[in-house]
């Protein structure tokens, strides 16, 4: 028996939030793969959930009219991967989902869940801070939409305030239009592992030169983050070895790497610096540029 | 606190009373005698507790029983039909000696027998993946792929010109 005390459930978001305003200790329930396993393990107890299973809007993913990709949080990492929007727009994002944990989990186990329980090693988020993601925030008081990084504060802490749903996980079409990506997972199984590292790149090319290129990494340090240092040398480089070299270089400059026991700080900087070349390489080829291996 | 759901498991219905608190995997085999269904590691990780719900594969031990209102469960003692002959799936892997202690047997023929019901075809590497939500500690996994692989017989692309071999050559070209 899980510890338990109170469990409510939520139709619309409407409701999500009024219960919510009304009991500010309710703790969101989604797919219950985080919530569920950190009760079972006596990090949450005595809790009031509130469930919003059942609000249907939430689960959709949508291509807006002005081309803005709408993620609904409830859409499982299985729809996530499935879906046709997902495959053709942001393959990035899908790569992540299927990345993530086994089939019985990805069946339950929704992406807005990954992004609100704050983990670094989070397989959704490197992509998504590589795709410069949106979240669309609601309470009682109205919506406001805030840009991924500025979500995650801390290991394990999100920037969602009392009342708050997230009701949305946006990608703007100048954020995926035109660009070529991967997300590279390493971890020590195939399946059913945690990221010892995880890197996304994604790149735009413009004549044999970078146009724009974004690194999102997990596990690189207390939070999923981007190398803004590296991202700013390569603008209007041109593509050989060479810049590559350079560019995974810098990444590593902007990773806050450090010792767990699931890797060492001097492994997970080479990781970084080996991965980002590795993903680069087959950006550049998915982005429509030549292969440099 | 209870909440009142309705649900079917094998095609029987139940109407009942459940403690929120409470896993599906706790309701079926406490409460119900679907002892099929194996508590192993509790927490997502070993499949053991697998079940379908409407025809997909969960992990009974993160599931709330409460989720469980209005849908259909098919848990290992609804695979063989009604006069006890052994489904496809279940020959399968007898033929293949793909048991051992018998543990992680139900929700590997539970996942399977999604599969074959799926009407979708599979690579190789594409059941891999789909088995690999289920921790085996006993056979090694070879004669459990060779049964999964016999179940799905004509199912499974290996020919050399069909996209699913083009897509896993791509593949492992990505990886070198």
């Amino acid at each position: 028996m899980y510890d338990i005390r109170g469990y409510y459930e939520a139709e619309t978001v409407r409701e999500a939030t009024e219960l919510l305003g009304a009991n500010p200790k309710l703790k969101i329930i989604a797919g219950g793969t985080d919530v569920l396993v950190k009760m079972h393990g006596g990090q949450l107890e005595d809790a009031e959930l509130l469930s919003i299973r059942k609000i249907q809007e939430l689960r959709d993913i949508r291509k807006l009219e002005n081309g803005t990709i709408a993620i609904g949080p409830m859409a499982a990492f299985t729809n996530v991967f499935n879906d046709q929007i997902m495959k053709k727009h942001v393959p990035i994002l899908t790569e992540a989902a299927i990345s993530m944990g086994g089939p019985q989990i990805r069946n339950i186990a929704t992406i807005g869940g990954n992004v609100c329980n704050g983990a670094t090693s989070a397989d959704s988020a490197s992509s998504l801070f590589a795709l410069n993601a949106h979240l669309k925030l609601q309470n009682l008081q109205g919506e406001r939409v805030i840009p991924i990084q500025e979500f995650y504060l801390g290991p394990g802490k999100v920037d969602l305030k009392p009342g708050e749903v997230l009701t949305d996980i946006l990608i703007y079409p100048e954020d995926y239009q035109g660009f070529g990506g991967q997300y590279i997972k390493f971890a020590m199984r195939e399946a059913m592992d945690i990221a010892t590292l995880g890197v996304a790149v994604l790149c735009k090319l413009d004549s044999g030169n970078f146009s724009e290129i974004r690194i999102g990494l997990g596990v690189a340090g207390p939070t999923p983050l981007r190398c803004v240092e590296a991202e700013d040398f390569a603008r209007g480089k041109k593509i050989s070895p060479e810049t590559i070299e350079e560019i995974s270089k810098l990444a590593v400059k902007s990773a806050k790497a450090r010792t767990s026991w699931r890797a060492s700080k001097e492994y997970r900087e080479h990781l970084v610096e080996e991965l980002t070349q590795r993903a680069l390489q087959t950006a550049i080829v998915r982005a429509g540029g030549v292969d440099l291996v | 606190m209870f909440k009142r759901i309705s649900f079917t498991v094998n095609g029987k219905s139940y109407t009942l009373e459940v403690d929120v608190r409470m896993s599906l995997l706790e309701l079926l085999r406490n409460q119900l005698g679907y002892t099929g269904a194996k508590q192993g590691c509790s927490v997502g990780e070993c499949g053991a507790c697998s079940v379908l719900i409407d025809g997909t594969p969960y992990d009974s031990c993160i599931y709330l029983a409460v989720w469980a209102d209005g849908k259909a469960i098919t848990t290992i003692e609804g695979v063989a039909a009604k006069n006890g002959e052994l489904s496809k799936v279940q020959k399968a892997f007898i033929e293949e000696g793909a048991v051992q202690c018998g543990f992680c047997t139900p929700g590997l023929i539970l996942t399977t027998t999604a599969m074959t019901e799926s009407g979708k075809d599979y690579t190789r590497e594409e059941v891999k993946r789909e088995l690999s939500g289920h921790l085996c500690r006993c056979t090694g996994y070879q004669n459990i792929l060779k049964a999964a692989e016999k179940s799905l017989e004509g199912h499974i692309c290996t020919c050399v010109d069909s996209p699913h071999y083009k897509q896993q050559q791509e593949q492992l070209k990505g990886r070198q």
